[in-house]
């Protein structure tokens, strides 16, 4: 099963060309630009936000960073503070697909995780 | 490698009926999941679209977007019903590890490396279930007052954010 076209890029508009002789210079722009827009919005990258919570220990969320990512010690240890202090972190980053997958990971141990994208 | 522990007979008990109960609410919830002809058809089976109402199931089952992500609603839903059922097959399977390993009676508890993740997931969800029962916040004073209706049941909480800390101290010791 594939997820619904949520996020979807808008429907690609060609726009129809009537003109005869038309000057081909400005028309071949225009198509550049847009093709660029709608590669950047379907490039725009994931993000995994991890939330602070009353619950999760400060030792438990430090291990399930380092299991889960592979961070070292150190690493999950930054992360791990800046959901303490600051309240959340973004933790990974990606496609759609991969940052769906991290969250999902991170609900099974318990953390409170959502996914957002870049902005 | 093998981690063990030693239980006392009073707290395997209380660990072994809080899991339970935890256990018998997830099995509730993944009854709710839509039992239609296409998941029959392809194995593929699909979660429940909205999140649940009761406020343990809520926080053991967050919303998969940010709030501040366009659409939250529309992907949240969508991701739910596509994660749910693998999530609480997930805590459902960590809770069995829990109950086979952890003798009734309380005594020697001796765990695989797995199993000992297992157990820090299920510790960890039942903290969450009593944090949201008791309203824990994060500067909880060791005892309530007397007169608090939480008060009994604080000092289980305490137990178990010592017993899950100490799982993680000897897992990354």
């Amino acid at each position: 099963m594939s997820p619904a076209p949520l996020a979807a890029a808008p429907p690609r508009v060609v726009p129809l060309d009537v003109r005869l002789s038309a000057p081909a210079e400005p028309e071949v722009d225009e198509r550049t630009e847009e093709a660029v827009d709608e590669a950047t919005l379907a490039d725009t990258p994931w993000q995994t936000i991890v939330w602070n919570d009353p619950v999760n220990l400060m030792s438990y969320v430090t291990y399930v960073l380092q299991k889960l990512f592979g961070y070292d010690k150190a690493k999950a240890t930054a992360l791990m503070l800046d959901v303490h202090h600051k309240g959340r972190a973004t933790v990974s980053s990606g496609s759609r697909e991969k940052v769906e997958g991290d969250v999902s990971r991170l609900h099974a141990a318990g953390l409170w995780a959502t996914m957002q994208r870049a902005s | 490698m093998r981690y063990v522990a030693v239980l006392e007979r009073p707290e395997a008990s209380v660990l072994r009926g809080l899991m339970g109960q935890i256990e018998q609410m997830l099995t509730g919830r993944g009854a709710e999941a839509p039992d239609d002809e296409l998941a029959a058809l392809t194995g593929i089976r699909t979660g429940p679209s909205t999140p649940p109402e009761d406020p343990v199931l809520a926080r053991l089952l967050p919303d998969f977007a940010s709030s501040e992500e366009k659409d939250a609603d529309d992907l949240s839903s969508a991701l739910r019903s596509m994660h749910e059922p693998e999530l609480i097959e997930a805590k459902r399977a960590a809770i069995a590890t829990v109950l086979t390993t952890c003798p009734a009676g309380g005594g020697r508890v001796e765990l695989a490396p797995s199993q000992a993740e297992e157990w820090l997931a299920a510790i960890n969800d039942v903290r969450l279930a009593l944090g949201v029962a008791l309203e824990v916040t994060e500067d909880m004073p060791e005892q309530l007052p007397a007169d608090d209706p939480r008060a009994d049941h604080l000092p289980v909480y305490h137990w178990l954010t010592w017993l899950q800390d100490s799982l993680v101290m000897t897992l990354t010791g």
